[in-house]
């Protein structure tokens, strides 16, 4: 299986050269605390670390993966060093799917580690496992994606983490992470079912505190074409705008 | 010529030596960016075992064509064939079989030379045992053993430029594209790739090579493209483009004592043949036709003098260049400059 080696070769490639690095470990673990801290400070109660956590967890995954893949990408690109992908005998899908693959992989590490924190101190039984490991799965690839859809739009670094922050500092307020949807003004409701993070982390509110405002049979499928969606869209723009 | 300075002046494959057929094709290949055509209506062949030259000024359209059939860009119109098989609309069933260095040094500079080459290899599907074999086998054979386990940002620019074109070739390409490969490189650094190029010619690999120096066209190419604007303005073999433009038969003789007499001497006796005295050792007979060298020789004796060498005077392929492009090598040589600074 030649296209597997090199599809295992890109992803151990990133993963060493960029995801794994020790300030990025450090972000997926500070990042969370920090968050924590804040609401802590800010509500001087009790800390409800169960209803925080999936909008932790989704955080940790978004600001893991989008503006990491978008600046990589770029980067490459910027070097050149990404002709050289796309002149290897790799179908396209595949490509950017081992190319995406780091960023998934590390986004659903950084998920893990406010899930594993928060089963030192807090009582995790009762949880939907599968729901919460099947969206983690989920929002680790839309968001990556995401980062793709900004990576194929710019040609700077500097354009591909200012368009990250456009996607994902918004995101944090509009898809339900620690503001209920319900409490938005209603103006901005609509936004918020049209950006894939709130239907991830609606299925983690149902699985970890059983809160989610959507069924699981909708939001699971809704993630996946938000996924496919951006994926596809993507590829399209590759092959219009790096394969001239 | 003897063997000896042969090997010297030229480093490719001897034509005898080359196996026949042609390996790469292009036919009316044009690519065009909204107004501006790069390349117009380029075809031509590769044929196995050469090395061939893609000859032009900056912007000439020789890196777009290399885009063109590596698949890095798509044509507007034509087709490209490897190997018989037609690919222009399927470039990634072609690719394995090429091996692509481009213009400016493209590996990571977070991996190693060693972690460098092993990820390209993976890239084809290499299995580990192997590409870690080839990998230490072509870091040995491009000298950079020693540099293996160092990061590929502290590499100099010849050394990039070197372990560029072992990521290019570890695959074992049937076919290697070189765009501009002794571009912005020190005298020393260009000279080694030169032979590495050579080397590589010399063991099978068949090269596409793009250049704007005409020195390292002539000393490199078997067969030679002249390209300007976009177009293909004259395709062949040195000697070809020399015949072609060999107006007349130049023939230097070194001789003992040329004088005035000497020169006035041979006037009459060949009415064909323009007769100059270069200097007091040198005469230069100039003829439309052919020049018959025994009754030269013999009248020279006759007339006293001893020739010891006769030479014959072709055009320089700077002077071929500048006759059907109309480009003066001087830009060529300032575009250079530019380019290295």
């Amino acid at each position: 299986m030649s296209s597997w080696t090199a599809f295992r070769a890109i992803v151990a490639k990133d993963m060493k050269t960029y995801y794994l690095k020790p300030p990025n470990i450090s972000w997926g673990l500070i990042f969370p605390f920090a968050w924590m801290l804040m609401f802590y400070l800010r509500s001087r109660t009790p800390l409800d670390i169960r209803e925080l956590l999936p909008g932790v967890v989704s955080m940790s995954i978004l600001f893991g993966t989008t503006s990491m893949l978008a600046v990589t990408i770029t980067f490459e690109r910027r070097s050149r060093s990404f002709e050289r992908l796309l002149l290897a005998p790799l179908e396209l899908s595949l490509l950017m799917l081992a190319k995406t693959g780091g960023a998934i992989l590390f986004g659903m590490l950084n998920a893990f580690v406010p899930i594993l924190v928060a089963a030192f101190v807090v009582d995790l039984s009762g949880v939907l496992w599968p729901a919460v490991i099947g969206s983690i799965l989920l929002i680790a690839a839309t968001s990556t994606f995401l980062g793709l859809f900004i990576s194929v739009a710019v040609h700077e670094v500097f354009e591909a983490q200012t368009f990250s922050n456009f996607f994902r500092f918004p995101m944090l307020f509009l898809c339900g992470l620690f503001i209920p949807v319900s409490a938005l003004p209603v103006f901005l409701r609509p936004l918020s079912f049209v950006l894939p993070l709130t239907y991830g982390a609606d299925i983690l509110k149902a699985a970890i505190n059983g809160e989610g405002i959507l069924p699981l049979w909708l939001s699971f499928p809704v993630l996946l074409l938000f996924g496919a969606g951006l994926f596809l869209f993507s590829l399209r723009n590759i092959k219009r705008k790096w394969v001239l | 010529m003897s063997d000896q300075r042969e090997k010297s002046m030229f480093l490719r494959l001897k034509d005898a030596e080359r196996p026949a057929g042609e390996i790469l094709r292009a036919d009316n290949l044009v690519k065009r960016f909204e107004a501006v055509t790069a390349v117009d209506g380029a075809s031509f062949s590769v044929h196995r075992g050469e090395i061939f030259g893609f000859l032009g000024p900056n912007g000439a359209g020789k890196t777009t064509t290399i885009n063109l059939l590596t698949g890095l860009a798509r044509p507007t119109s034509g087709t490209m064939y490897l190997e018989g098989r037609e690919y222009t609309d399927h470039p990634k069933r072609a690719q394995g079989l090429m091996g692509i260095v481009p213009d400016e040094s493209n590996l990571y500079d977070e991996l190693d030379g060693f972690q460098n080459l092993a990820f390209c290899a993976a890239l084809y599907g290499i299995d580990k045992t192997e590409r870690e074999a080839r990998s230490g086998a072509l870091l040995e054979q491009f000298g950079l053993k020693q540099a293996g386990k160092r990061p590929f940002r502290a590499y100099s620019k010849g050394m990039k430029r070197k372990l560029t074109i072992a990521a290019g070739i570890i695959h074992r390409p049937k076919i290697l594209f070189l765009d501009e490969p002794t571009t912005g490189i020190d005298v020393a650094s260009a000279r080694q790739i030169r032979s590495l190029i050579g080397e590589l010619n010399r063991r099978g690999t068949t090269v596409f090579l793009t250049t704007h120096y005409i020195e390292e066209a002539e000393r490199l190419c078997h067969r030679i493209a002249f390209i300007v604007d976009g177009r293909l303005v004259r395709i062949g073999s040195l000697e070809e483009l020399m015949k072609e433009h060999q107006q007349e038969t130049v023939l230097e003789l070194a001789v003992h004592q040329a004088g005035a007499e000497l020169a006035d001497a041979l006037r009459p006796r060949f009415p064909g043949y323009t007769v100059h005295r270069s200097d007091e050792h040198h005469l230069r007979l100039v003829s439309a036709g052919s020049i018959e060298l025994l009754p030269l020789l013999k009248a020279v004796a006759e007339g006293g003098a001893e020739v010891t060498e006769a030479r014959l005077i072709r055009p320089t392929l700077e002077e071929v260049f500048v006759r059907v492009t109309g480009i003066e090598s001087g830009l060529m040589r300032q575009e250079r400059e530019g380019k290295k600074k």
